[in-house]
């Protein structure tokens, strides 16, 4: 496996497990217990998704000619990287917000995650990644309707469910860009990202429609970077929080 | 090793294995959840166990390696190679009879089989799911997400119990 691949599959690793880490900020605090316990739910599967990524990009860490001198593991890939190594897109990293911004944040990510591991489930040059592609897509299928149907609920309910629905599309908006916007190294991995975009675009607009929902239109300044390191000041919190046990107690084990 | 015993030790092994229970669903073992996928004996006589997880964050693979390991060690097996599989993606129609029964009568409804359900249109009528308490099939969903990751929450209209229904994956 090359760096090219390598860092693709760090950055769809990092991508879930930065979500994951944020929707794990809700629990314990969801708006009722069922509803908690959901996004929790989606919490498990995307650590789950990551760990399947990590440890497949360990594997040909380790194997490749600029082998780390400590092997590397799924866990050191989560827990030691700076900032600047991390390659999720800006999206997953951005606040919580409401319950209603992080049920969109959910929706647009979890959209396009679903047309992009179809890709990567149908494109079988990699059948590890196509394995990990298609067991993750049966949850991924899941985290899709239930926050789906969450925009309609909330898009569609009271004025002032509505009216922070209309304020989360607007504060998240301009992270869905980068998602399509393909980075160095994903130029190699034979990904159609123009045909993801429309779907991605023609599923938003659907449930955004049924929701009585809008979206900015396309002249809106879209942010890019996370995919190659340079992200919002978000992420910085998430990873001191998130390593600090691992970097005051290099190997601490409970 | 020859034939005769390496086929008399899969099958001791299949035996060992069908006693391990699941850590989270304790009335089910893990070759009645389908999470055993195959058992063969290496050229060099080392046991390899495939097994599967039921979804990817399943926290409870490393502890269903360990208890297979400590298992088969009581019955002799030891240098047991554990093979972490993830395709095919493991699905409720892999469950046992066996293991649908033993569900129900624990108050967990079994899953129902696929061809009927995975309805992925939006605000989709709830599963038909039979009450494990009353037999009833008058019931609700009340969430989608349960206590474990194959798990979703259900009322009885009629008995009004609340019981667990494991989900069709």
């Amino acid at each position: 496996m090359n760096k090219d691949k390598i860092d693709f599959v760090l950055s769809l690793a990092d991508s879930s497990l930065i979500l994951a880490q944020r929707n794990g900020e809700w629990c314990g605090h969801g708006p009722v217990l069922e509803q908690d316990i959901a996004i929790t739910n989606i919490t498990l599967d995307l650590i789950g998704q990551a760990r399947c990524l990590y440890q497949y990009a360990a594997d040909h860490i380790n194997q490749s000619a600029d082998q780390p001198v400590n092997p590397a593991t799924e866990d050191s890939l989560a827990f030691l990287r700076t900032e600047r190594e991390f390659k999720n897109c800006l999206l997953a990293e951005q606040s919580n917000g409401d319950w209603g911004q992080t049920i969109l944040r959910q929706f647009f990510f979890s959209t396009y995650q679903y047309f992009l591991y179809q890709q990567l489930k149908d494109k079988g040059t990699d059948t590890t990644l196509s394995a990990i592609a298609e067991k993750s897509l049966k949850e991924i299928t899941y985290h899709v309707r239930w926050s789906s149907e969450w925009v309609i609920r909330l898009g569609d309910g009271t004025e002032e469910s509505k009216r922070r629905m209309e304020a989360g599309i607007e504060n998240l908006w301009p992270y869905t860009g980068e998602l399509f916007a393909p980075a160095d190294y994903e130029e190699e991995m034979a990904i159609d990202f123009k045909t993801i975009k429309t779907k991605w675009a023609e599923k938003i607009n659907s449930v955004l429609t049924e929701a009585t929902l809008t979206h900015p239109d396309g002249g809106i300044f879209m942010h890019t970077g996370g995919k190659t390191g340079t992200h919002t000041e978000q992420l910085g919190y998430i990873l001191a929080e998130m390593q600090y046990m691992q970097r005051a107690f290099p190997g601490c084990e409970w | 090793m020859d034939k005769k015993n390496e086929i008399s030790d899969t099958t001791l092994i299949w035996s060992v294995l069908e006693s391990i229970p699941d850590p989270e669903i304790p009335v089910l073992t893990i070759v009645d959840l389908g999470i055993v996928r195959n058992v063969a004996i290496s050229v060099s006589g080392i046991p390899e166990i495939t097994i599967t997880a039921t979804y990817t964050g399943c926290p409870a693979m490393d502890y269903i390696a360990a208890s297979v390991r400590m298992e088969l060690a009581a019955s002799g097996f030891t240098g047991v190679k554990i093979i972490n599989s993830i395709s095919p993606a493991w699905t409720t129609d892999w469950m046992s009879e066996e293991g649908k029964k033993k569900l129900k009568e624990y108050g967990i409804a079994p899953p129902n089989t696929k061809q009927q359900v995975c309805d992925q249109s939006l605000f989709a009528e709830g599963e038909a799911v039979q009450c494990p308490q009353c037999s009833s099939y008058n019931t609700y969903r009340i969430s989608e997400f349960g206590s474990t990751a194959c798990k979703a929450l259900y009322q009885c209209n009629d008995c009004k119990e609340p019981f667990d229904y494991f989900k069709c994956h």
